[in-house]
């Protein structure tokens, strides 16, 4: 176990990222008090356990999920409360297997951002304590925020 | 004795708008919650695809009613984000101005439903007295009490009309005295301090675990305010300081809020005076065009009730791809069962009226 940084500048994550998950883990941009990163499906838990327990990220702000039509898409906004810094990941997961692990038990805020991204996109997070539909009735069979979901008036 | 579950709401008078709180009760002692939300879900997120990024900025004011300004503020910023333009100064302090005019009526609007919670109906008439100077304020900036629809994608709808300066100033400096009032009433009541200290204790590790953030969060005693730490539309020029309590109960929440409300009375009054250093003539508003570029971008704030943010995914046309809301009151109440386990009942009200619940924003 490494020690905890408690208020990591961008440098400081990437080279504890690269350090930790070499490959497995791009950076795609950073700005002022943001890292953006991409990781595959089979990482985001390492990755999120990394993220609290080493690089003090003590906050999940948000968690939603984007239909690409040919994928979908999970994104994690996480904070850091010493300064600021925020990081953005985005995971791919494939329309025929809509599965990804779930972060609830790190961040238990994450919770019922998880469980509306499984009502309204169908994705489904594995290890969630409790996945059921939480904003739409419990009979619902479909997943309305998907893009095959029309609204009236929509082509 | 056995457990049982008591279903507290829809229609229940600490509800504070269409939520059910289950509750499991062992004699008086609640020992499990879950609150069940959904009834206002109206598809706000995915009605944002089927429209043009103007025509969403009245529906983002919406999402709360009291704290519209915030909301389309937000909005507007993401969308500014994804166009990659900088407002003016003017425009920005404009939005300072109108943001803690905001966030002072919210926080009355809190307190005067807390003190119906409690039984002391002196607190909401004068605390709603006290507010409606500030929806005056918002009357002659926007023309409308709650629902502003006041910033613009690139600023904001129209300068200060002749006077505001003045009647914002009277309106400030009035209501810091006249608080002084609503603390008094607050403080020195034995029932109120009863029932508000050692109730509904979060810790800061829990705190920040759950996700709770803003007046809730503060009052656990995480020092974190993105106006502070995030800074945007140059909140880090003025000169103010955060509301931290560390005790984390009901009643620090409570000092959270009523400090935060003379705080943004002091930024008021350097905005205006920063205001005053600007030139009459530089511009509020800037030309955007009706498509965004292509790209991903998030933009967060903070709203009277914590952090919101805004995930935009634009695909190039005059119409968002997709629209995520954050809202702190979301992730507020789903901690709502470790605010309440152990504690009695009756003490339910006091502890999640401290919450401020407004189920706009919550179900979306």
């Amino acid at each position: 176990m490494t020690d905890m940084i408690e208020a990591p500048s961008a440098d400081d994550i990437i080279s504890s990222l690269e350090k930790k998950f070499r490959d497995n883990v791009t950076v795609r941009k950073t700005a002022a008090r943001r890292v953006y990163l991409t990781c595959g499906r089979e990482t985001i838990r390492e990755l999120c356990v990394h993220l609290h327990d080493v690089l003090n990220f003590e906050h999940a702000s948000s968690l939603c999920g984007v239909d690409w039509k040919d994928h979908m898409q999970v994104v994690y906004h996480l904070s850091n409360y010493a300064n600021g810094m925020m990081i953005e990941i985005t995971v791919d997961v494939p329309n025929d297997d809509p599965h990804i692990d779930s972060v609830a038990l790190i961040w238990e805020g994450a919770d019922w951002h998880e469980r509306e991204t499984y009502e309204l996109f169908g994705i489904i997070f594995d290890g969630h304590p409790r996945l059921e539909r939480l904003l739409t009735p419990q009979n619902y069979e479909f997943f309305p925020f998907r893009k095959s979901y029309k609204l009236r008036g929509q082509q | 004795m056995a457990e049982m579950w008591i279903t507290m709401g829809p229609q229940h008078p600490f509800s504070h708008g269409l939520w059910t709180l289950k509750v499991k009760a062992d004699g008086e002692v609640v020992t499990d919650a879950e609150p069940v939300v959904g009834y206002l879900h109206r598809g706000w997120e995915k009605e944002c695809e089927n429209r043009q990024y103007p025509l969403i900025i009245p529906m983002a004011d919406r999402l709360c009613y009291s704290a519209s300004m915030t909301w389309s503020h937000i909005y507007c910023k993401v969308v500014e984000e994804a166009i990659g333009i900088e407002l003016s100064d003017r425009a920005k302090y404009l939005r300072v101005v109108a943001d803690e005019i905001c966030r002072i009526q919210s926080h009355l609007m809190w307190l005067a439903a807390m003190g119906t919670d409690l039984g002391n109906l002196t607190v909401f008439l004068w605390a709603l007295r006290e507010r409606e100077f500030f929806l005056d304020l918002n009357v002659k900036l926007c023309g409308q009490r709650l629902t502003t629809n006041y910033p613009r994608i690139g600023g904001v709808r129209n300068d200060m009309p002749y006077y505001f300066e003045r009647d914002c100033l009277r309106v400030v400096n009035r209501f810091e005295k006249m608080i002084w009032e609503l603390v008094a009433m607050m403080d020195e009541s034995a029932i109120f301090l009863g029932r508000m200290r050692g109730i509904g204790i979060i810790s800061r590790k829990d705190a920040a675990n759950y996700g709770l953030t803003g007046p809730v969060m503060r009052g656990s005693g995480v020092d974190f305010d993105v106006r502070r730490d995030d800074p945007y539309c140059n909140y880090d020029q003025l000169d103010w300081d955060v509301a931290v309590c560390s005790e984390g109960d009901a009643y620090a929440r409570y000092k959270v809020r009523m400090e935060e409300m003379f705080q943004s009375c002091d930024i008021i009054r350097q905005a205006m005076a920063k205001l005053d250093s600007i030139p009459k003539t530089e511009p509020t508003r800037v030309k955007v065009p009706r498509n965004v570029p292509a790209g991903t971008h998030f933009a967060r704030l903070e709203d009277p009730r914590g952090e919101s943010l805004m995930y935009l995914v634009s695909d190039g046309t005059d119409k968002p791809y997709r629209l995520k809301v954050r809202s702190p009151i979301f992730v507020n109440v789903s901690a709502s069962k470790h605010f309440v386990k152990g504690v009695r009942i009756a003490d339910i009200p006091a502890i999640m009226g401290t919450l401020d619940m407004c189920l706009g924003e919550t179900d979306r």
